[in-house]
């Protein structure tokens, strides 16, 4: 009985674990085609608060499992809350782990982070701590109190600190302070007086100065343009076409691959048409650079991929199914030996794949299978209606009586968090589901699929989450990479 | 000639139901076309007034009968040849209204529910003119001066008539199911259940034109199910399952799957048993080119699921329009009493005879249904008086 007991209590651990590192991949608490943002965000804070509450050393360790950068910030958030643990072992562990965390994350998630602790009252040693070190660890401070003078200003407020040279001063006065020896500082100073001294900011701070003197949007555009991050000229694109700006160039070769592929998607069709060379290239190299960082090979390899009409995505991630799928298509196409596609309703040119039509992941399913792979991708929001729970039926049956030695591996890779399940919405008991927010991660999910499958025990988990963490407190990123995403929201 | 294209019964003839679409207690079933004849489009029209009046007969604004409603939309109808797909939106839109302010609200005068505007177009109102067929039926009231009925009623007959429906838009559910509808490739028209009640269900004769009305279901009319069954959690799932014993190739899961399509079409065609298949009564309303358009209503008897709606039929019989809107019970038990006084020419005894009841009974149930004004005071009261004494 005992024994029964003990293997019971260690599936739920298992299964739950699993639940909530997929959602910690695919959950963002923002609008999807099929579930409303509050909805998201009570179910995501509710798996937190549980995971935290049963099993905080996995929690804790989830960080490093290569999880979205939402997901990052409320473990950070939750773990500062609820204190540092009594043993000095886990102790340092974890504060090493929330450091390298905050670290890790874009500046402006890590400074809201900071400033959601005096939003939520969380104001313990190790918060102070750890805020003391995050900002000693910038690399240009002056620059930080410029881009995000607010939240800076409000962290230090809450962590009772005292910063070097003219930083406080600025920080508290601002523009009314006479002078500054700072250029960087004196040029925000100026800037609230001078047009000129404007086009010597980060355009983040500039455009609201812009506003305040009236520049023109389409000359403001044109005379900030050398001061464009990466991130921002891709953001752009559209909105400077529509003011009857110029439209700042883009370095395609510089791109993420996700970002890439909503970019591409955003644009018209014959413009995708007219520039397809390019676009295929710089895709290409896109994912040829993912996989120089997490390296996958694999062999012959089939994707399903759902362009049905909910890949389109909602207000808030527009298009976003649809871009992962594209983006795996490529990803898959550079990582594996053998490549073949199949979409739901078929394009000629990935490039030129427009979210359209039911989704029927049967009929390409099927022809994946005839053509005899490997390993199927299945990248689908989970909800498939024509029939409806086909592909749950036929990768039963496939399992059950053509493939009982499991020489096929299937994997459904899911960018739709499914508030209502608390997961990415699932494709029955034959696929395993693991749950991403950029194709980027496809690598990470594929070596998570096993233990969604339910063949891993408790253990293996452990000692996989384990290893990730080892090497990840090893491996500090170098200046600059952590800038994977400014994502906006 | 006409009389012989009129609908006897509905027909599911030359268009395929595929697996619904299911949001909540809504399902949606997509209805699939292969041979698009392209010959007829339809395109909406949009009036953003509070009220509109119908001018019925006579001309626009003269005295006579008007219906009067909110009528959000209107459908263009344009026939002819093969050549219509490309004239398609860009002709001149005419003025086929005119407006009154009326306080703080503007009303639109429309003339007629139907009305030519080129030789091959048409503006026709969808789902008003049928619902207007409906009350017309029987409008006029007893023909004969039965000493029973009062005056208002042998002068006025039953006007004026009134009907209460539900917009699209009151139930949330269905604003999500359409919001998240995946339309096929060859979609031409869409069954709707709610709680596995069909509730209306809509065709047109072209995938594209389908696509663009495809919000307008929204802002249409539905019967009292619509909210009845509002607060249900779910439609059920019928979980069809593949034959395992069955596989032994790749080959073969591909004919269990198109097996398992062809059960969903069957199952669908299950559940809308009550509108397809079932004898209906047509009138014809206009003849477009070769095409037909007419309302229907099936047979109005209270315990069946009853429907009404309109149609245009092509010259080979085939369905190229439908529209059609379920009737509430308590809608169908009135129609079915105006029905019956019709029948015995509004002699009350001879229909009391015909529906198997007493006099008293006849009189009490039309003064329930909401025709008390029809009758005598007097006769109202015995008839009250005696049916409490019965009890």
């Amino acid at each position: 009985m005992a024994v029964a007991a003990e293997v019971r209590v260690e599936q739920v651990a298992r299964e739950d674990l699993v639940m909530f590192v997929n959602a910690c991949f695919s959950c963002t608490g923002q609008r999807e085609f099929y579930g409303d943002a509050r909805g998201q965000s009570v179910s995501i804070e509710f798996l937190h608060q549980y995971i935290l509450g049963n099993y905080r050393r996995l929690y804790r360790r989830t960080l490093a499992a290569g999880i979205n950068h939402f997901n990052q910030a409320q473990i950070i958030l939750n773990l500062l809350a609820i204190g540092s643990p009594v043993d000095v072992e886990e102790r340092r562990e974890e504060g090493a782990l929330i450091a390298a965390a905050l670290r890790r994350l874009p500046p402006p998630r890590a400074y809201r982070v900071l400033e959601s602790l005096r939003s939520r009252r969380i104001n313990n040693r190790r918060a102070r701590a750890i805020i003391r070190e995050y900002l000693a660890g910038r690399a240009d401070l002056a620059f930080d109190a410029v881009k995000y003078r607010a939240k800076l200003r409000s962290t230090v407020v809450h962590g009772h600190l005292k910063l070097e040279g003219e930083l406080g001063p600025f920080l508290f006065h601002g523009w009314k302070k006479r002078v500054y020896t700072q250029p960087l500082l004196e040029t925000f100073r100026r800037a609230h007086f001078a047009q000129e001294a404007l086009y010597e900011l980060p355009y983040t701070v500039a455009e609201g100065l812009a506003q305040k003197h009236g520049v023109p949007r389409d000359v403001f555009l044109q005379r900030i343009e050398p001061r464009l991050t990466q991130a921002e000229r891709l953001r752009l694109q559209e909105s400077a076409a529509r003011d009857g700006a110029e439209v700042p160039a883009v370095d395609l070769s510089r791109a993420p691959l996700t970002k890439l592929c909503l970019y591409v998607l955003a644009l018209k069709d014959p413009v995708r048409l007219e520039r397809r060379e390019e676009l295929h290239t710089a895709l290409e190299r896109a994912s040829a650079r993912v996989l120089a960082r997490a390296p996958a090979s694999l062999g012959r390899v089939a994707a399903v991929l759902d362009n049905s009409y909910s890949s389109s995505g909602s207000i808030q991630k527009r298009r976003r199914p649809l871009g992962v799928a594209l983006a795996t298509h490529y990803l898959l196409g550079t990582a594996a030996r053998e490549y073949h596609a199949f979409w739901t309703s078929p394009v000629d040119d990935p490039l030129r794949v427009v979210a359209r039509g039911q989704s029927d992941l049967a009929t390409p399913l099927l022809e994946a299978l005839e053509w005899g792979p490997d390993l199927v991708v299945i990248v689908s929001d989970g909800y498939d209606n024509d029939p409806p729970r086909a592909v749950a039926e036929l990768t039963r049956v496939f399992r059950e009586r053509l493939d009982p030695g499991r020489r096929t591996a299937l994997v459904h890779v899911n960018p739709v968090f499914d508030a209502d399940e608390y997961a990415p919405r699932s494709l029955g008991e034959a696929v395993a589901t693991v749950g991403v927010r950029d194709a980027e991660d496809v690598p990470t999910v594929l070596g998570f699929a096993r233990f969604a499958e339910g063949t891993a025990s408790l253990s293996e988990l452990e000692r996989y989450l384990a290893a990730r963490v080892a090497s990840w407190l090893e491996h500090e990123p170098r200046q600059g990479e952590s800038t994977r995403e400014e994502e906006a929201s | 000639m006409s009389r012989a294209r009129l609908i006897q019964r509905l027909e599911l003839q030359g268009l395929r139901l595929a697996p619904s679409q299911v949001w909540g207690q809504v399902r949606l079933v997509p209805v699939l076309r292969d041979e698009v004849r392209g010959d007829l489009r339809f395109a909406q029209r949009n009036y953003g007034d509070a009220l509109s009046e119908v001018t019925l007969r006579k001309e626009l604004g003269a005295p006579g009968l008007k219906y009067i409603s909110y009528i959000p939309h209107g459908l263009v109808m344009t026939w002819g040849n093969r050549q219509a797909e490309a004239v398609y939106g860009t002709r001149l839109q005419s003025q086929d209204h005119k407006k009154v302010e009326a306080g703080p609200v503007s009303v639109r005068l429309l003339h007629r529910m139907v009305h030519r505007e080129d030789r091959n177009q048409l503006r026709m109102l969808p789902l008003h003119l049928a619902m207007e067929g409906f009350l017309t039926r029987y409008f006029g009231g007893p023909d004969i001066a039965w000493s029973e009925y009062s005056k208002d009623g042998l002068s006025r007959g039953l006007n004026p008539r009134s009907e209460a429906s539900i917009p699209g838009w009151a139930s949330f559910a269905l604003d999500g199911a359409l919001r998240t509808f995946e339309l096929h490739e060859r979609q031409v028209g869409l069954l709707l259940f709610n709680a596995d009640e069909l509730l209306s269900a809509f065709i047109v004769a072209h995938p594209y034109d389908y696509r663009c009305l495809h919000r307008t279901l929204l802002e249409d009319f539905y019967g009292d199910l619509l909210l009845q069954y509002g607060y249900l959690q779910v439609a059920g799932d019928i979980g069809l399952r593949l034959d395992a014993s069955q596989v032994a190739s790749v080959a073969d899961l591909r004919a269990q799957v198109a097996r398992m399509r062809e059960d969903w079409g069957a199952f669908h065609g299950l559940l809308s048993g009550g509108l397809f298949g079932v004898e209906v009564t047509a009138r014809k309303v206009y003849e477009a080119g070769p095409f037909l358009l007419q309302h229907f209503h099936t047979s109005l008897v209270p315990s069946e699921e009853n429907h009404m709606g309109e149609a245009i039929t092509g010259p080979d019989g085939t369905l190229e329009y439908l529209k059609t809107y379920r009737l509430s019970a308590a809608q169908t038990r009135r129609a079915y009493l105006l029905q019956q006084l019709a029948n015995s020419q509004w002699n009350l005894d001879d229909t009391a005879t015909a529906l198997g009841s007493t006099r008293s009974d006849l009189v009490v149930r039309l003064a329930n249904a909401g025709f008390g004004y029809l009758l005598k005071g007097h006769v109202l009261e015995e008839a009250q008086r005696s049916h409490a004494r019965g009890r």
